[in-house]
């Protein structure tokens, strides 16, 4: 059988780790193959390998049984390598067909002069060359041919993309078309996708599948990198597991399970459902009325948004990446202004409350981007434990001088109950934790101020297994101390896991709430993508 | 050393302990700075040398300017050593006042400025504050801290309140308060285009019995006042709650905001804070140092060389006083190095290189990825398995 790529024995280290570990992954010609892992297994690196971006410490590529150099992602390109990124590399504003050729606009300059180059003599000839070739930084460009390949290129896989449409105008789902585009107009046959479906709401994902499905038809070679196994059994021809940098197996997707996927990427048998026990809410603890709030931009993110979270309930926020969910954490914690309407906590209005205010009144947050406003990574977990109540006369001496010790045991006692791995003990500079820790860390913190309403966004994101099932049965613990939980997430799977309620936001307003026993994957999907609820 | 002996085992198995202290000594910041200070000098001496000058007078000239001791004349004077000490006050002071924002997140290149407006007020109140021994200085150098506070102060509001770099905000009000300053001083008794009038005797900092023990140095109380800032900056970082509030601004404003603690507040009170050391500073020199009110035509550059000062210490109390005293050392030796026909101009290079060196510590950053890269492979190869795997 022919290989389109061969990569043999790979192993490539970073500063104190190794991403990939003798790693060999063997694509042939015309399938599609998953490459599965958990977050930090090392998919990306190899894919960042096979297309240039890294060079490995051993090992060896071959593309379409030609041994390859890949210097950098020309050479990829060259190769008839492609790549989707999962976080798309577009200009906002720029045109469908600018993205398209960006990189590649010094091949499309118009001939200015036309006389000469076409010219019957050698020497004019010459001359019209060397013209082009000096001034080509100067010159229009000639976007006709690139818009004709475009539309051919549409009309071939069909997409409904309209070439001279700018980018911030089009949907997350065109958007990655247009990055597929990229790659088919740089005649790649050989189609690599990162993580492709993370930003999409389910009804996207079965549209992506069958664009793959059809690339595939058209004799593409495809490499979908994911850890979604649904995803896996419903294209994918072959799959190649990888778990902690190493190669485990490369198995026939077809004659393989979900469970033994699922068991091979964890390394053990994995419980996919959460046993959460009956919810026996209480009163309401949060609450929003036709909320509205700005982001730092002045753009209206939140708008006319209303909720209710009662104690001892789960109540999840599911949507698509970029529908509000960070400016919703951010309007309830206080970093943005509430431009109209008004919030409760506790059944008081909350609107004028400074961000401390809240906080000693019981609003406790987990955000969803750690190190930007989880933690302070140079601070140790001794100092970053205290950051919520540092000014309270617990952490003080009997000088009014903060004490140490004081916090030092708080650390440690949180270090023990919540079993976060550290080199130095509360000494240990919370930056230098894994991810797994320092969310550890981060909630450790919280629930010790027993807040009555938690806002959990992303709790597992980028978290392995082991730590994700901790973390999920915390969030559950809380609600059965009898907290108000928001659990922001962008895997639709966590939240009908976990949650008691599940409320759909899109562009910034609640599109409508479900009991999470009565609903399902796809009628939340339509909430998700702004379908109003019959 | 055994320095040869780790040479000729560099390549057996003495390469893993080699390694590993390499590892060790880069991660100590103090350790950087040391070789970034040697490198300068290292620069420096070259210059000499290129110019056709002969080093040592450089180095005999720092030696006279750190132990009094002229190799020349084979003559001891503890005057050399009261004068180092003094031009140390006021280079560690506006160090402190440029780390003090610094560790908050902010950069003050306007200490140079606030420095003019402690100068300016302490020279003022010489003339009109209340004429009682010991009342009067300590009044001058109060006034004149608290103007520069507030100087700096202003700076931090327009920051937490329109977000106006503070950069662009102190370099502005740095020329604000020289020309207000020549303005303010040309008003003063006395005044001809360079100085004014003698002061009052109470507004001196001086004290004769520390002036004849150094046999008429300049050295003067200033150095007590250099000791409690010192103090109060260490304690304030280290033992208040202000200090984690700022530390923790610092580093990461966004993670502070969202924790609840008050940013602007720290953001405010971190440069008014750190204007009052610069405003310290130009009190000291204005009524220490000199016994006339001075019309400056130019700026002292205390203030700027208090960045360098700060970095070099990397924002550590130790680190300030050992980099402000060699600061100190650098400009007592320059008179020396005249004297024994080196360039001067040589001390002010060796400063410039050490700033440009500073940004080694990233450097350094890139080194001990190399060699825990090596480590990896080391660990690899001998058990076969990864010791940590997490990225991807």
């Amino acid at each position: 059988m022919e290989y389109a790529v061969e990569m043999l024995n790979i192993t490539k280290v970073f500063p104190g780790i190794i991403a990939n570990d003798d790693v060999t992954l063997k694509v042939e010609k015309g399938e599609i193959h998953a490459l599965l892992g958990e977050n930090g297994a090392g998919k990306s690196t190899l894919m960042s390998i096979l297309f240039g971006a890294y060079k490995p410490e051993k090992g060896k590529i071959r593309i379409n049984g030609q041994d390859a150099n890949i210097v950098n992602s020309n050479t990829a390109t060259d190769l008839g390598i492609g790549m989707v990124h999962q976080h798309f590399k577009l200009v906002h504003n720029y045109t469908v067909t600018e993205n398209i050729v960006l990189g590649i606009e010094g091949t499309m300059t118009k001939d200015m002069l036309p006389g000469l180059s076409n010219s019957a003599s050698p020497a004019a000839r010459k001359c019209g060359k060397i013209f082009n070739k000096v001034f080509k930084n100067m010159m229009p460009l000639d976007f006709d041919l690139a818009r004709d390949k475009i539309r051919r290129l549409c009309k071939q896989y069909g997409f409904d993309l309209n070439p001279d449409d700018l980018i911030e105008n089009i949907s997350v789902g065109q958007q990655q078309k247009v990055e597929i585009l990229k790659t088919l107009y740089r005649d790649a046959d050989i189609i690599i996708f990162d993580e492709p479906s993370a930003v999409l709401t389910p009804q996207e994902i079965d549209e992506l599948l069958q664009i793959i499905l059809k690339l595939k038809n058209e004799g593409k070679t495809i490499i979908l990198i994911t850890h979604k196994l649904k995803e896996i059994k419903a294209v994918a021809d072959k799959c190649t597991i990888l778990r902690r940098g190493r190669y485990i197996d490369c198995v026939n997707v077809k004659t393989t399970t979900e469970d033994e996927l699922a068991s091979l990427m964890v390394g053990r048998a994995v419980k996919f459902n959460i046993d959460k026990g009956v919810s026996k809410p209480a009163e309401v603890v949060f609450e929003m009325k036709n909320v509205s709030s700005d982001n730092e931009l002045g753009v209206e993110k939140i708008h006319d948004l209303s909720l209710s979270i009662r104690r001892g309930e789960i109540v999840g926020i599911a949507g698509v990446d970029g529908n509000g969910q960070s400016e919703l954490l951010a309007t309830i914690l206080g970093l943005y202004p509430v431009k109209s309407g008004d919030m409760f906590l506790k059944g008081v209005r909350i609107n004028d409350k400074s961000i401390r205010e809240r906080i000693e009144m019981g609003l406790g947050c987990v955000p969803e981007d750690r190190k930007k406003h989880g933690f302070v990574s140079e601070f140790d977990i001794s100092m970053n434990s205290i950051i919520k109540d540092y000014y309270k006369s617990t952490f003080r001496d009997s000088f009014g001088v903060l004490d140490v010790s004081k916090s030092d045991k708080r650390a440690a006692s949180l270090i023990k109950a919540f079993d976060i791995r550290c080199g130095q003990g509360v000494r240990s500079a919370v930056g230098s934790l894994s991810g797994g820790n320092q969310q550890k860390v981060i909630i450790a913190r919280e629930i010790e101020l027993k807040p009555d309403f938690i806002i959990f966004s992303q709790p597992t994101r980028g978290l392995d297994v082991g730590a994700i099932e901790g973390i999920r049965k915390r969030i559950i613990e809380e609600r059965d101390r009898g907290a108000g939980i928001m659990l922001i997430s962008f895997e639709l799977a966590e939240i009908m896991n976990l949650c008691d309620r599940i409320a759909a936001i899109s562009k910034g307003t609640i599109n409508g709430i479900k009991n999470a026993d009565e609903t399902n994957e796809s009628e939340i999907g339509l909430l998700m993508a702004g379908k109003k609820a019959e | 050393m055994g320095l040869d002996n780790k040479k000729g085992k560099l390549l057996g198995h003495d390469r893993d302990e080699l390694i590993n202290l390499a590892d060790k000594a880069l991660k100590r910041e103090g350790v950087i700075s040391v070789i970034v200070v040697l490198l300068g000098f290292l620069l420096g001496t070259l210059l000499i040398a290129f110019v056709g000058k002969n080093p040592s007078g450089m180095y005999s000239s720092i030696w006279q300017a750190i132990t009094g001791h002229n190799t020349v004349t084979g003559r001891f004077n503890i005057r050399n050593i009261g004068d180092t000490l003094n031009y140390l006050v006021p280079f560690t002071l506006c160090g402190l006042s440029i780390a003090f924002a610094y560790r908050a997140g902010l950069f003050n290149i306007g200490a140079e400025g606030q420095y003019i407006v402690g100068m300016t007020v302490a020279t003022v109140c010489a003339y009109y504050g209340p004429k009682v021994p010991v009342i009067h200085a300590v009044y001058c150098l109060l006034m004149a801290t608290a103007a520069a506070a507030a100087y700096g102060g202003v700076v931090g509001y327009l920051k937490s309140k329109f977000e106006v770099s503070e950069v662009v905000a102190t370099i502005m009000l740095n020329y604000t308060a020289l020309y207000l300053s020549r303005m303010v001083c040309m008003a003063l008794p006395g005044a001809t285009t360079y100085n004014t009038s003698p002061f009052p005797k109470t507004a001196l900092m001086k004290w004769g019995p520390l002036e004849s023990m150094f046999n008429g140095s300049t050295i003067n109380l200033g150095i007590l006042v250099l000791v409690f800032g010192l103090l109060v900056y260490w304690f304030i970082m280290e033992k208040t709650i202000l200090g984690f509030e700022l530390k923790a601004t610092g580093f990461n404003k966004n993670a502070s905001l969202a924790s609840g603690i008050p940013t602007r507040r720290s953001t405010i009170l971190s440069m008014a804070i750190s204007g009052a050391f610069a405003g310290a500073a130009g009190a000291v020199v204005a009524i220490g140092s000199f016994t006339y009110g001075r019309i400056v035509s130019g700026m002292d550059n205390y203030g700027f060389n208090g960045i360098a000062v700060a970095l070099i210490g990397n924002c550590k109390t130790i680190g300030i006083l050992l980099a402000g005293y060699l600061f100190g050392v650098l400009k007592q030796a320059q008179q020396f190095m005249q004297t024994r026909g080196v360039p001067r101009e040589v001390t002010f290079i060796i400063q410039g290189v050490i700033v440009v060196f500073i940004a080694l510590r990233s450097a350094a950053e890139i080194m001990r990825a190399r060699i825990s890269k090596m480590k990896v492979g080391d660990s690899k190869a001998k058990s076969g398995a990864p010791a940590s795997v997490k990225a991807e």
